[in-house]
């Protein structure tokens, strides 16, 4: 039995869900062009995981193995259902610009991947921190590239200026590829090269 | 004729789920390895899309929408806020049935496809299908002609990234970049070569 706080750290910095577990790219790619964006979608997507990890794990001596997949969709669905109605009511700007992403925690992999590989073995606490660590690793890799991304895309952080771009009249000359989409790749192909280079047992073997 | 036309255009090559909305990301690098299994996974992402768009068109426009319900006699009823959940259980229900139906009468084709459809009810592309669907409000026909022509360009993609991945074999990688890594880079290049689609009005 690992404890409380190995489950909470391990998928922050050992087993990161999107550096090593290739879990929950589309949303990391697609809306870490503004801090502001990252912060409600790693908010959600943690809570989301949290919870619908401890509520799969409440039940999951009831669920019948050939329709579990849908229990757990529903069960996280609902969840997501309640964070879309949440944003709609007092972050309606923030819910625009997040458009389908939000509806797409869903199928956001984490969510269901740990709910499948931790939840349905695991009693609920320990499933709940789980889904916290796991949240807390996405959130990471995304304010990581979000940081990055507004920094030198906009010379923004939060939408506060820091370095003056030339057409506002200051000196910095912002790169226009970070705020496209596909520098989110380029992004997290670097911090991945990072980690392993570090962790050399995170290397892929040769197949 | 020309409208579903350049909406099939634009689904496939302009507004690539894959490379220029990042849908089905995870499944798109975890099974590029191969690529007949890339294309496997390609045929049955488009089979799936083409029936779970229209049907979650239906969905919405005869069950979900503002005054929808008025043709059983329950006119200002709004049930939009239940539409993720209908769509995912449409989609998983679906998929379910399909697997059942090539089990039990193409199990050639079966034998091919099986292994990848549980994967597709959790594919964001799918969803993201569906989703797209309603924030554009789509009719049938088009949604139809979105869904088929989206699921084709996923398709697309997954095939390229996988014959990029094989020729790779022959390349030296840094080995900290070696799988993953690389296989980002890869899809970046093919994201911002996508982009060059953009604009293009037809």
């Amino acid at each position: 039995m690992i404890s409380y706080k190995e489950t909470l750290l391990n998928p922050i910095f050992n087993r990161n869900p999107i550096t090593l577990e290739i879990l929950g790219i589309c949303s990391a790619l697609a809306i870490t062009s503004k801090l502001e964006t990252v912060t409600v979608m790693a908010l959600s997507v943690t809570l989301v995981t949290a919870f619908s990890s401890f509520s799969i794990s409440l039940i999951r001596n009831r669920i019948p193995s050939s329709i579990r997949i849908i229990v757990q969709l529903t069960i996280i669905a609902t969840l997501v259902i309640i964070i879309d109605q949440l944003l709609k009511a007092y972050a309606f700007q923030i819910s625009k610009q997040l458009s389908v992403f939000v509806g797409l925690i869903i199928t956001n992999c984490i969510v269901l991947g740990r709910a499948e590989a931790f939840a349905m073995k695991n009693p609920p606490l320990a499933s709940f921190i789980d889904g916290i660590g796991n949240g807390l690793g996405y959130s990471l890799v995304i304010f990581a590239v979000g940081f990055l991304r507004e920094l030198f895309g906009s010379g923004k952080l939060f939408g506060f200026t820091i370095l003056k771009t030339i057409s506002e009249g200051g000196w910095y000359l912002p790169n226009g590829l970070l705020l496209l989409p596909p520098s989110a790749f380029f992004l997290i192909g670097l911090i991945i090269w990072g980690i392993r280079t570090r962790k050399v047992e995170q290397v892929e073997k040769e197949s | 004729m020309e409208h579903y036309l350049s909406l099939f255009m634009r689904s496939v090559f302009i507004e690539n789920m894959g490379l220029s909305f990042f849908l089905g990301m995870c499944t798109l690098l975890a099974v590029s390895k191969k690529i007949d299994a890339a294309m496997g996974l390609g045929i049955a992402v488009v089979v799936v899309q083409t029936i779970t768009v229209p049907a979650n068109n239906l969905i919405f426009k005869y069950l979900l929408k503002p005054d929808a319900l008025e043709w059983i006699g329950l006119a200002g009823l709004d049930l939009t806020f239940i539409g993720l959940i209908c769509y995912i259980g449409l989609i998983a229900a679906i998929v379910q049935i399909l697997e059942m139906v090539l089990d039990r009468y193409f199990p050639a084709l079966y034998a091919t496809l099986g292994i990848f459809l549980p994967l597709i009810a959790v594919n964001c592309a799918i969803l993201g299908g569906s989703l797209f669907m309603v924030e554009r409000d789509y009719n049938f026909a088009e949604s139809m002609v979105f869904g088929f022509g989206s699921g084709l360009g996923w398709a697309m993609a997954i095939t390229l990234l996988a014959a990029i991945r094989q020729k790779l074999h022959y390349s030296d990688v840094p080995s900290g970049l070696k799988g993953l890594g690389i296989t980002f880079m890869i899809m970046g290049l093919m994201a911002l070569a996508f982009m060059s689609f953009s604009g293009i009005q037809l």
